[in-house]
């Protein structure tokens, strides 16, 4: 199982901030994960489209599309910060 | 803890006179408080929520505060931020640093907010009169960030 939190504007717009899914066969980085909850259509194919300005991070680091993921990650999508 | 997030308010004064306390080799303190204005994007702004990523927020500040040590010759650092529900003229942010001499931190101090404004994770939500809104990342921001990238 991995976790995957969403949060702010990101977190409205799939209607959920957390959930845990099954690591499917294939899915090894973080372009893959984006692919899959793409294919979930709607809001999904719009936040999790290729160049869309949502950042990820994997383990509480920010990282990139080539990011590995592994059973018991925990993977973030959130939109560009805001803070300070 | 070098580094705070809480919904309470913090007083400047308190923190600094903790951060320097007993270190007679501190001959500078630059510090830095962010606030809520009432006006943003041409719109009155009646409050705002700010939202962090628990963990993360934490770990992302305590690196750049790690970064600011290794870059500049400084004693130390703390960094408080709020979230929750603001208003206006409330503080949302603190950065405090303290080093032997002005220069460096001054520089430090200006590092850590333009790393925190653009890398830790905190989203504000505004209340204007048109409703709530997410506020948009500022490209001014990126600009602010990228200029300690050129200067190796």
């Amino acid at each position: 199982m991995i976790t995957i939190l969403y949060f702010a504007s990101l977190r409205e717009n799939l209607g959920r901030g957390a959930e845990q899914i099954a690591l499917p066969t294939g899915t090894c980085d973080l372009k893959s994960l984006r692919a899959l909850l793409r294919a979930r259509g709607a809001a999904w194919g719009q936040a999790m489209a290729d160049g869309s300005r949502v950042r990820a991070a994997v383990n509480q680091d920010l990282a990139g599309d080539d990011a590995a993921i592994k059973d018991g990650d925990e993977i973030a999508f959130f939109p560009p910060v805001t803070g300070g | 803890m070098p580094v705070r997030i809480q919904t309470e308010d913090f007083e400047a004064g308190r923190e600094i006179a903790n951060l320097r306390r007993d270190n007679a080799a501190v001959g500078a303190i630059a510090s830095f408080i962010g606030v809520v204005r009432d006006l943003n994007d041409g719109a009155k702004v009646a409050g705002m929520t700010l939202e962090h990523y628990p963990g993360m927020t934490e770990k992302s500040i305590a690196g750049i505060i790690e970064q600011a040590k290794e870059r500049w010759n400084i004693h130390d650092a703390l960094v408080v931020h709020r979230v929750g529900e603001l208003k206006p003229l409330d503080q949302i942010v603190l950065v405090a640093v303290t080093g032997a001499h002005r220069g460096e931190a001054f520089s430090a101090c200006e590092f850590i907010m333009d790393y925190l404004k653009t890398h830790a994770p905190f989203w504000k939500k505004e209340q204007t009169p048109g409703g709530s809104r997410w506020v948009e990342a500022r490209e001014s921001d990126d600009v602010a960030v990228q200029r300690w990238q050129s200067k190796a």
